[in-house]
């Protein structure tokens, strides 16, 4: 019997990857595949050094926006836990900066609904990067291709009126 | 209406102002229109919310679309599209 959970943590402090993954799955023997991402700071960007990456985000929204993309990742796959953990303030190059995590019974639904929640997180959660360079500060500008990413889940994310998800 | 306004990252900065509380005339009715209000106090407030300038903005903490309607009391936020993950 597969327990329906979903947590979201917006932190300062950095996070293990196994340890959070061996308490999304703790216990639920339902579970036959395990996604997880992580994305980090690299040292360079459109051309230039990074030494620096502060993330700026919106409190409060912030939190509400990542329960809203796990909860569409829930309606669209069959999923026993999504984990989203995303982290503000000042990093550095190799530091992590995000971790999804999803457990369920087969692969093709963690997999997909691993991608659809950092696609979906990309474009919807109230996130700033602001860069350090030799150049000097910049923000971030937005990519389209993180908008294209989104939209091939289809363009209005409102999840009744979702088509089902192909299966594994 | 009163609403309470919130600017985010390069936007924040460039205008200088992180949150302010404001009392907005009968017709600025919807977020597009809002836009519209807050451009109109002129300088860097036309440059920075000009019409082709990239920016969402969210009403009550949920994304908005042009069209949204405001409503008394309403924490608005408005931001350059968003970079995280």
């Amino acid at each position: 019997m597969s327990v329906l959970r979903s947590v979201v943590r917006v932190q300062r402090d950095d996070f293990d990857l196994g340890l959070e993954v061996k308490a999304l799955r703790s216990g639920d023997t339902g579970v036959g595949a395990v996604a997880a991402f992580v994305g980090t700071v690299r040292d360079v960007n459109d051309g230039s050094g990074v030494s620096t990456l502060t993330l700026e985000h919106y409190p409060g929204m912030t939190e509400a926006a990542l329960e809203e993309i796990a909860g569409q990742a829930h309606a669209r796959w069959r999923l026993n836990a999504t984990l989203i953990i995303h982290r503000f303030g000042e990093l550095q190059p190799t530091d992590q900066i995000v971790m999804v995590g999803v457990t369920s019974a087969h692969r093709g639904d963690a997999f997909a609904a691993c991608e659809f929640i950092m696609d979906f997180l990309k474009t919807r959660a109230p996130f700033w990067k602001k860069e350090q360079t030799p150049q000097g500060a910049r923000w971030v500008d937005a990519r389209s291709t993180d908008d294209e990413a989104a939209a091939r889940w289809g363009a209005e994310p409102q999840a009744a009126g979702l088509p089902p998800a192909q299966g594994r | 209406m009163n609403i309470t306004l919130l600017y985010f990252a390069a936007l924040r900065e460039v205008l200088g102002i992180e949150r302010e509380s404001v009392q907005l005339p009968a017709e600025v009715q919807t977020a597009v229109q809002l836009r519209a209000w807050l451009a109109g106090r002129g300088d860097v407030w036309s440059q920075a919310l000009a019409p082709g300038r990239a920016l969402r903005m969210a009403v009550n903490r949920k994304l908005a679309d042009p069209d949204t309607l405001l409503v008394e009391g309403a924490e608005v936020a408005v931001f350059p599209p968003v970079t995280g993950g």
